[in-house]
């Protein structure tokens, strides 16, 4: 009798808060979470504008930014709890770990909310989708691109890597090496590694410009080589003559485009990304889009993306930065 | 058995007694006050899963705070609990890799908590050193461990019967951490408002050399405690790691102020000597529902920490505060 009544009075309360639910529900916003890795980080706060600017342009969506204040599951599992509790309409996460959210990920699917990660990824069965910023074969045909656009009649380029045990750089400078064939008079003439250490890579830079005096241009599809690199060309009086591009950081490349020792180098813009995850969100959790493989989801004024079989995207190529645009994303990241 | 015999007080003035008493009652002011505040402030709070998922905020952190709380009441402190728990799970992880089943996890889980606990105690009560240095050290020593065995990399793959203790229900929204907590405040209220061992607790937070003199192992107790705050250190492991079904070297990274604030925003004086559980118990709910009552409303995490500070210093200071005017 005693334990029918607790049971009687504890489905009363539930219901009560059901209740409670579904009024609170009953607004029309639909209300996108952009969950980072800790908030406070420039490459996010990026991210952020690039939802709201989503979100303004769909209208009727609501971005709620949050993230923990430091880089670990704990607090990103304490924030996704609480955005469970508030029933939003879909989670959009930077995973501090891949596979520890997949508990309360799966807590928040099975409540109906749209889940997808983007950035840094979650394990398959803890996300509906995830977004990749680029793909390796984007990446590989970037760089190769970024060096023939400035040599129209074709010339002698050369790589300066991260370790020779690099799985990432090794991939993209495979793929670069795939789509060579479609930039004729482009000659790859070395490639060397810098260990990802400034002054190493710095002193292969050296060697290269030596070594090569016909050289056109250095690519390194690393951040703390194309730094060295730049150096190497600016303090061997090369500006001009050789150059320097691949993949860097927008905030540690600005001295090296005003110089002119770099014209241009790429990586992924977190403007854009923050905008597509938004997008797919909003897409996903509207019922417009199905996370299924092979599914094509239009995500704005960045075209449109398609799922491969682990429901996993590349956004697009990755993002060009130049003596146009260096001076507005040099703050932010 | 003179020890069992002997009456040590556990405040040595009645009006004291009334004031820590006054503390209590305080802290449960500050937990309904919230609690509405919370209910008034967002249309979601009032939900038994949600109240139940918020829960989870504050349950492993409180386990370990029950075993701080008689530590600092003796005069101790140990700063190296959040070491523990990365280690014990790394521990725990390598050991999943290996291919151990549930019970042995927990059994390494809880075997490494113990160790650590072991070693921070026979550094404090054999060579004599304060523990508050003895765990800053050991607090590096611990989750460097764990850095060196995992650098970047994670542990997972722990088998599907191990996730009962992190994410399984009891009963209805009880999860098993929920009701291992209060199994635990239970029994470590027992322990020191009714045994003699906590009788000597406040002893030696109150005077060591007094409590020496009066026939109490002063060291011995120390030790005991030391190895019961690694204990709960390990068992916060196992919950921890079990929900997070993962191990990576930054886990748990911070927590041994939060820890320390719920012991000291539970009335336990940082200098030693009074303190009770039931203040413990009341300051975890107290912290469990602010970060969710402001997680509800999408507070940054870094607000919430200024919030539970400006709570901590207010609880603290009111008191005082108040008997200051009195006496004016």
């Amino acid at each position: 009798m005693k334990r029918r009544t607790v049971t009687a009075l504890a489905a009363g309360l539930g219901l009560a808060a059901s209740l409670m639910g579904t009024s609170a529900l009953a607004q029309d916003k639909m209300r996108i979470a952009l969950v980072v890795k800790a908030l406070g980080i420039g490459f996010f706060e990026a991210a952020a504008r690039g939802a709201e600017e989503a979100a303004k342009e769909l209208g009727n969506v609501e971005i709620i930014y949050t993230g923990p204040t430091d880089t670990t599951a704990e607090g990103q599992i304490e924030v996704i709890n609480a955005l469970i509790a508030q029933g939003v309409d879909a989670i959009a996460v930077s995973a501090n770990d891949p596979d520890a959210l997949v508990p309360a990920l799966k807590r928040a699917m099975d409540r109906g909310i749209t889940v997808i990660s983007w950035d840094s990824g979650v394990a398959p069965e803890g996300r509906q989708m995830h977004l990749n910023p680029s793909s390796n074969e984007l990446i590989g045909n970037m760089i190769i691109k970024l060096a023939a656009d400035h040599l129209p009649e074709g010339g002698q380029v050369a790589v300066l890597s991260a370790s020779a045990t690099a799985t990432n750089q090794n991939t993209w400078i495979a793929e670069m090496n795939k789509v060579l064939p479609n930039y004729p008079g482009i000659e790859v003439v070395a490639t060397v590694y810098g260990d990802d250490l400034a002054d190493k890579s710095y002193r292969e830079a050296q060697g290269l410009i030596q070594s090569y005096p016909e050289l056109d241009a250095i690519i390194a599809p690393t951040s703390v080589g194309i730094v060295a690199a730049a150096q190497a060309v600016a303090d061997a009086g090369k500006i001009g003559q050789i150059n320097v591009t691949g993949l860097g950081l927008p905030s540690e490349m600005a001295g090296a485009i005003e110089s002119g020792a770099s014209k241009s180098f790429a990586i992924w813009n977190p403007i854009d990304l923050g905008y597509s995850a938004t997008m797919i969100a909003h897409a996903l959790a509207s019922g417009q889009a199905k996370a299924e493989p092979g599914a094509v989801i239009p995500i704005g004024r960045m075209g449109s993306i398609t799922l491969d079989e682990t429901n996993t995207a590349a956004m697009a190529d990755p993002f060009v930065y130049d003596a146009s645009n260096i001076d507005e994303f040099k703050s932010i990241f | 058995m003179s020890l069992a015999e002997r009456h040590i007080p556990d405040r040595l003035h009645p009006p004291l007694r009334r004031a820590l008493l006054r503390w209590e009652s305080l802290l449960l002011l500050v937990a309904a006050a919230i609690f509405a505040a919370n209910a008034m402030a967002s249309p979601y709070f009032l939900n038994a899963w949600n109240l139940s998922d918020a829960t989870f905020n504050f349950t492993e952190k409180a386990m370990v705070a029950f075993a701080m709380a008689l530590l600092i009441i003796a005069g101790e402190i140990d700063l190296s609990v959040a070491a523990i728990i990365a280690l014990a799970s790394t521990a725990m992880g390598a050991a999943a890799q290996a291919g151990v089943g549930t019970p042995g996890l927990v059994a390494i889980g809880l075997a490494v908590g113990l160790a650590c606990g072991a070693f921070n105690g026979l550094l404090v009560t054999r060579l004599g050193l304060p523990s508050i240095v003895v765990t800053i050290g050991t607090m590096s020593l611990f989750r460097g461990i764990s850095y060196i065995v995992l650098g970047d990399q994670a542990y997972g793959g722990y088998p599907a019967g191990f996730a009962f203790f992190g994410q399984g229900y009891v009963f209805w929204v009880i999860s098993f951490e929920l009701a291992l907590f209060a199994v635990l405040a239970l029994a470590f209220g027992v322990l020191l408002h009714a045994t003699t061992f906590g009788r000597a607790v406040y002893a030696i937070g109150n005077n060591a050399t007094g409590a020496l003199f009066a026939g109490i192992r002063v060291a011995r107790v120390k030790f005991v405690l030391f190895l019961l705050t690694g204990l709960m250190s390990g068992v916060a492991a196992v919950c921890l790691t079990s929900r997070l079904g993962s191990t990576r070297p930054s886990i748990a990274v911070g927590w041994e102020l939060e820890i320390v604030t719920m012991v000291v925003l539970g009335g336990v004086s940082i200098l030693g000597g009074s303190g009770t559980i039931p203040g413990v118990v009341i300051a975890a709910f107290v912290m469990g529902l602010v970060t969710f009552g402001l997680g509800l409303l999408n507070v940054p995490g870094i607000v919430m920490s200024i919030v539970i500070g400006a709570l901590l210093i207010a609880v603290i200071a009111l008191p005082r505060l108040w008997a200051m005017r009195r006496r004016a």
